[in-house]
């Protein structure tokens, strides 16, 4: 027994042992509360004879502090104690799902047009884009295609019913018009594509009664067939994204263009798959030629000052041989599984700069 | 355009391969679109000759031949009567795949002697039914050679795209002499017979329509004999695909696929009187060589006698003037039919014709002469008789033209430096007579098979393409800027950040046609008959469509009838309010249909409703610029919508699109068993948006913002816009925001009441507020919501 009648031990254990705040607090009580044991040792140090006094009280002094240390220590032990169970009853399966935002998609026809427009855009083309609902001259006869013109049976042309003058509307058979159209209203130099919707009158299996076309035009006083093939072929490669995709032009007709080229691209066919590239067969994939010196002139345009190239593109057939799509009719049926499979994510924004295309 | 190889080289000296001929053909362009390799296979199969054909020593029927395959001496067992030594015929050795049966030939004992092979019955090889005997070939049939190529079956068909424009290649020869012009060969001369005519034709000839049928030539034969063609013609006729009928009609398709020269053979003995080509007679009518009856009018093109029609001129010959074999004396037609005239009788009484195809794209001129004179020599070869002198009527057109070629156009715009003196070459080689018009510059007349150069522009495209497009440097495009500019103009812009905003929002691309049916255009206030085509593909898609909801609709029941009930689908497109271009709008419309497709097990699934569509099309419209703060929408939907369940958008007095529920009678007429909900605006209904110089700094104020919630009871039937605009209304300035946080109806409201509960932003720009101030504007808003709603404050 110590001088002072205090004995720690027995109560610093307690403080080990003690499984609660509430027991804790108890004991904190206990010992240093106002009548707490430690409290009542201190109050006594005074009624002790001086000799011992001194020593009695450093024992205290020493037991206080000893106290207080395991308090601290108990407290802060308890309260990791009560986080670690707080943590264990707050546990959550993280492999349940959530519903995070379902995304949409972007139709490949647009993703397309889009993937075109960045590319042509880089080299200077601005879009345009006009009626469907067209008129006999600027769907044909400004396009030197006269009424009686074999190539205007190919058209397979929708009408729509005579107006007053007996003249009938139809739907464009081509996106051509709108060179006509952009030629009579603005002057040359002219560097345009026109993406949109054209229509015949013919629906089979590859053949579907709309569809979309990407024309382009280039007007100016120098430019020549040589650039055209230079356009063309760049083009293609960066669409398909083959640096080494061989281009080929030939000699063909269309009755706005002379000289006129069809231009195919390099395929393989070997095991029934077609492969874009190097494969030493070929795929036709646009039209194309000098514009006719007659369509100039129908637009005002002097074709002995100003000359220039045109072409045309399927957008479907591109996108088609692009993506792997393989039935035409596809595109339009709107089938749920076949939009989110071959549909865009609305952030892939076509764009030669910020990164190859899709 | 057919032709073998073989006809080809007829007229077309070379060493070329198939494959290089092919090639040139496709660079001069002529599109080759097959190539195509003609019956079975017969791999394997080669002629043999029996040696000798001995019994066979267990078997009484069967035959011990020793045969000569080419290659060995082989002993074979055989079953035909016809196997005898000295007989040549088809062999087959082990491991030949038999046609007929798809069986492989084996090597095999029969009754106890080897057999190293087969002697082959045209059954067997699927070329006939006849299965009694072997095949008998001719004495002279090499030993050794495969009896395909005896067939003549490995001389390719090239099936030939000619464009157009070039009716001077629908002929072999044609072809030929446009291959031999760049230099692939030599073009071999054509043969020019001529026929003296022994007797005056006893028909006349005369035209009334000069501008039908500028020229036309004739000549009677007779004392001839018409039957079968023989084998060469046969062959010909059957390799391109056309069937042999007798030697005089063969005659006349011949030369028209060889020398592209149509020709039309009459019997003279049904003929009355003299010939004469005029426009035809209201009322006329006339049986066709393809059975057809066809009613006649003055727009179209006969050659009649007396007694009437007889023919229509450049498209089709009459039944009752034809060849028969019976046939001793005919009259030969070779005229020249107007292009525009021959393809207006084909097209109205839908005739397809070689002849007319010809005609159409403009013939010869200078080739009607010798075309008449090849055929009178080839009816006299094969069919006998005699000619008369050639009666003629017309004039041949003149043809002759021409252009000039400056030098530096080859250059300036075919992209490819070529010497005049090499131009020159290339030209004369197509035929073109040159002559030098001064520096360099070219005075070329075309040859009369070249009705399709018109300038100078031809003129590069000959050279170009004799001299090939793959010798023209490819350039880059220069940009007469460095920098693009900005392609796309403001429309497209919207469109475009339409389209990914509501892609964003989970609803998926379509594209659907811009023709819609009637029925479905009147629902949505479309259907007029000037936007009705005349000429639809079917009734379901004959009219341009008002709206792009019907199709999109259509596109949700066929995608729920697939088991896809829950579908968001939207469309950036063309409708047509007139046939006007300023009629054709452009639209964003989507459908959502069934349980809205976020959905987890947090949150329960929810049905698509009005809001989620407001929602959408107000995040279209802020997408093009819109202001969305200001856009009212009013509750006077389109008829298709839920009355209750939809409205209109507005921005001032301009209507931006529509949204809400569908009406459930127009659900039910579409087969649609899901709630479904629409939205539709108009992408050109939106202003755009003033481009101001420097943007104003927005205003960052320093004090400290007030919150304040307040909730009104209100007549269930008042539009919580008004409550909301009255909020912002009492003092704009410091109002910076008002949200609807609750709508509440039910217990403790009256059942004609509803509360709404709005938060406040006030935003003091120069002080704090006090709570006196505070205090004060609250008072100022429950007059003001009272006086423009006659809410009251929840108490």
């Amino acid at each position: 027994m110590a001088e002072s009648g205090f004995e720690s031990a027995e109560i610093l254990g307690a403080i080990r042992e003690a499984s609660s705040a509430e027991a804790l607090e108890e004991l904190r009580i206990k010992v240093l509360g106002r009548r707490g044991s430690l409290t009542l040792a201190m109050k006594g140090l005074g009624a002790l004879p001086p000799e011992t006094r001194k020593s009695a009280g450093a024992a205290l002094n020493t037991a206080r502090e000893e106290i207080a240390t395991a308090f601290a220590e108990a407290a802060s032990r308890l309260s990791r104690a009560a986080l670690e169970q707080r943590l264990l009853a707050e546990k959550r399966d993280p492999s349940l799902p959530v519903a995070f935002a379902e995304e949409g998609r972007i139709h490949p026809i647009t993703e397309t047009i889009d993937e075109m427009i960045a590319i042509f855009g880089e080299m200077g083309f601005a879009v345009v884009e006009g009626p469907h609902i067209e008129e006999d001259f600027y769907n044909f006869t400004a396009l030197n295609i006269p009424p009686e013109h074999p190539a205007r049976q190919e058209h397979d042309t929708f009408y729509l019913p005579p107006r007053g003058d007996g003249t009938r509307l139809l739907l464009r058979t081509h996106t051509s018009p709108m060179q006509i159209r952009t030629m009579l209203k603005e002057k040359p130099p002219l560097r345009i594509i026109v993406p949109g919707r054209a229509f015949r009158c013919d629906h089979d299996a590859t053949h579907s009664p709309m569809f979309h076309q990407i024309e382009g035009l280039v007007i100016d006083r120098q430019t020549h067939m040589g650039q055209l093939k230079g356009c063309l072929v760049e083009f293609c490669r960066a669409f398909f994204g083959l640096d080494d995709l061989p281009v080929r032009f030939r000699p063909s007709y269309f009755p706005f263009t002379e000289p006129s080229a069809e231009v195919d691209i390099g395929c393989s066919r070997q095991g029934g798959e077609l492969k874009i590239g190097k494969g030493g067969e070929w795929l036709e994939i646009l039209g194309s030629g000098m514009v006719h010196p007659r369509v100039l002139q129908n637009c005002g345009i002097d074709p002995a000052l100003y000359q220039g190239f045109a072409f045309g593109m399927g957008v479907e057939r591109v996108a088609m041989l692009k993506y792997g799509i393989p039935d035409l009719r596809a595109f339009y049926e709107c089938d749920w599984r076949w939009l989110k499979h071959y549909g865009f994510l609305p952030l892939d924004i076509p764009s030669l700069v910020r990164g190859p295309l899709s | 355009m057919k032709t073998t190889l073989s006809w080809l080289k007829t007229y077309l000296e070379t060493d070329a391969s198939e494959g290089a001929l092919v090639d040139r053909l496709i660079m001069l362009g002529h599109d080759v679109e097959a190539v195509e390799k003609r019956g079975p296979s017969l791999e394997g199969f080669g002629v043999a000759e029996i040696l000798e054909a001995e019994p066979h020593p267990n078997a009484d029927r069967l035959k011990l031949c020793t045969v000569d395959t080419g290659r060995q001496r082989v002993r074979v067992v055989c079953g035909a009567a016809n196997a005898r030594a000295g007989l040549k015929s088809v062999f087959a050795p082990p491991g030949t795949v038999i046609p007929r049966s798809g069986a492989i030939l084996k090597a095999a004992e029969i009754r106890g002697v080897r057999s190293e092979g087969m002697l082959c019955s045209a059954y067997e090889l699927g070329l006939g039914e006849e299965r009694e005997g072997i095949i008998e070939l001719s004495p002279d049939a090499p030993v050794g050679a495969s009896y395909r190529s005896l067939l003549g079956l490995d001389d390719p068909v090239l099936d030939i795209k000619v464009t157009p424009n070039r009716a001077d290649c629908l002929g072999v020869y044609g072809l030929a002499r446009d291959l031999a012009a760049s230099g692939i060969g030599r073009l071999q001369p054509l043969a020019a017979p001529t026929v003296k005519g022994l007797f005056s034709s006893p028909i006349g000839l005369s035209i009334e329509a000069p501008l039908a049928c500028p020229f036309f030539l004739g000549r009677h034969l007779r004392g001839v004999k018409n039957g079968p063609s023989p084998a060469w013609l046969k062959g010909r006729l059957e390799a391109v695909g056309l069937r042999p009928i007798s030697a005089l009609v063969d005659i006349t398709n011949f030369i028209t696929l060889d020398l592209n020269r149509p020709l039309h053979v009459f019997d003279a003995g049904k003929i009355s009187g003299d010939l004469v080509v005029r426009l035809a007679r209201a009322g006329e009518r006339l049986r066709a060589l393809d059975g057809g009856d066809y009613a006649l009018d003055p727009e179209i093109t006969v050659i009649a006698d007396e007694s009437g029609v007889l023919s229509l001129g450049g498209v089709i010959g009459g039944e009752a003037s034809g060849c028969s074999e019976e046939t001793r004396e005919v009259f030969v037609e070779a005229a020249l039919f107007d292009p525009i005239r021959t393809a207006e009788t084909g097209r109205r009484l839908n005739i397809a014709s070689e002849a007319r195809y010809r005609f159409e794209r403009g013939l010869d001129p200078d080739f009607v002469a010798r075309g008449l004179e090849i055929a009178t020599r080839l009816i006299l070869d094969l069919c006998g008789g005699q000619a008369s002198r050639i009666v003629a009527a017309g004039s041949e057109p003149s043809w002759r033209r021409r252009y000039v070629l400056r030098a530096s156009r080859p250059q300036s715009l075919g992209g490819l430096a070529l010497a005049p003196q090499e131009s020159r070459v290339i030209l004369e080689r197509l035929g073109f007579a040159v002559e030098i018009a001064g520096e360099g510059d070219l005075a070329a007349e075309p040859p009369s098979w070249r009705g399709d150069i018109e300038g100078e522009a031809d003129l590069v495209e000959e050279v170009l393409r004799v001299k090939g497009y793959d010798a023209i440097p490819a350039v880059s495009l220069a940009r007469s800027e460095s920098l693009p500019r900005a392609a796309l103009p403001p429309q497209r812009q919207r469109a475009e950040k339409v389209r990914r905003t509501l892609a964003g929002r989970g609803l998926v691309e379509a594209v659907t046609f811009s023709f819609i049916a009637k029925k479905e255009a009147r629902l949505f206030g479309g259907g007029a008959e000037q936007l009705t085509l005349e000429n639809p593909i079917s009734t379901d898609l004959d009219t341009m469509r008002p709206s792009l909801l019907p199709a999109l609709l259509a596109a949700a029941k066929r995608n729920a009838d697939r088991g896809f009930a829950d579908t968001a689908l939207f469309e950036v497109g063309p409708t047509y309010e007139d046939d006007t271009p300023a009629g054709q709008r452009l639209a964003a419309g989507g459908v959502r249909c069934g349980e809205e497709r976020l959905q987890d097990w947090q949150n329960p699934a929810r049905e698509v409703d009005l809001y989620l569509v407001k929602a959408d099309a107000l995040c279209a419209l802020a997408a093009m610029g819109a202001p969305a703060g200001r856009i009212e929408a009013a509750a006077d939907p389109p008829s298709f919508y839920h009355p209750g369940r939809a409205g209109t958008l507005r921005l001032g007095a301009s209507r931006l699109g529509s949204f809400g529920e569908l009406h459930p009678a127009l659900l039910e007429e579409l087969g649609l068993r899901r709630k479904a909900a629409a939205f539709e605006v108009f992408l050109d209904a939106v202003p755009a948006p003033r481009a101001r110089l420097s943007p104003r700094p927005p205003k960052l104020s320093v004090f400290q913002p007030v919150e304040r919630d307040f909730a009104f009871v209100l007549d269930r039937a008042v539009a919580a816009e008004r409550l909301l605009s009255a909020a912002r209304a009492v003092d704009p300035k410091l109002v910076a925001e008002v949200r609807l946080f609750d709508v509440y109806e039910g217990v403790g409201l009256p059942s004609d009441k509803k509360s709404l509960a709005i938060t406040l932003r006030l935003e003091p720009q120069d002080r704090t507020l006090t709570e006196a101030e505070i205090e004060g504007f609250s008072k100022r808003l429950v007059a003001a919501v009272e006086k423009a709603t006659g809410g009251v404050l929840r108490g």
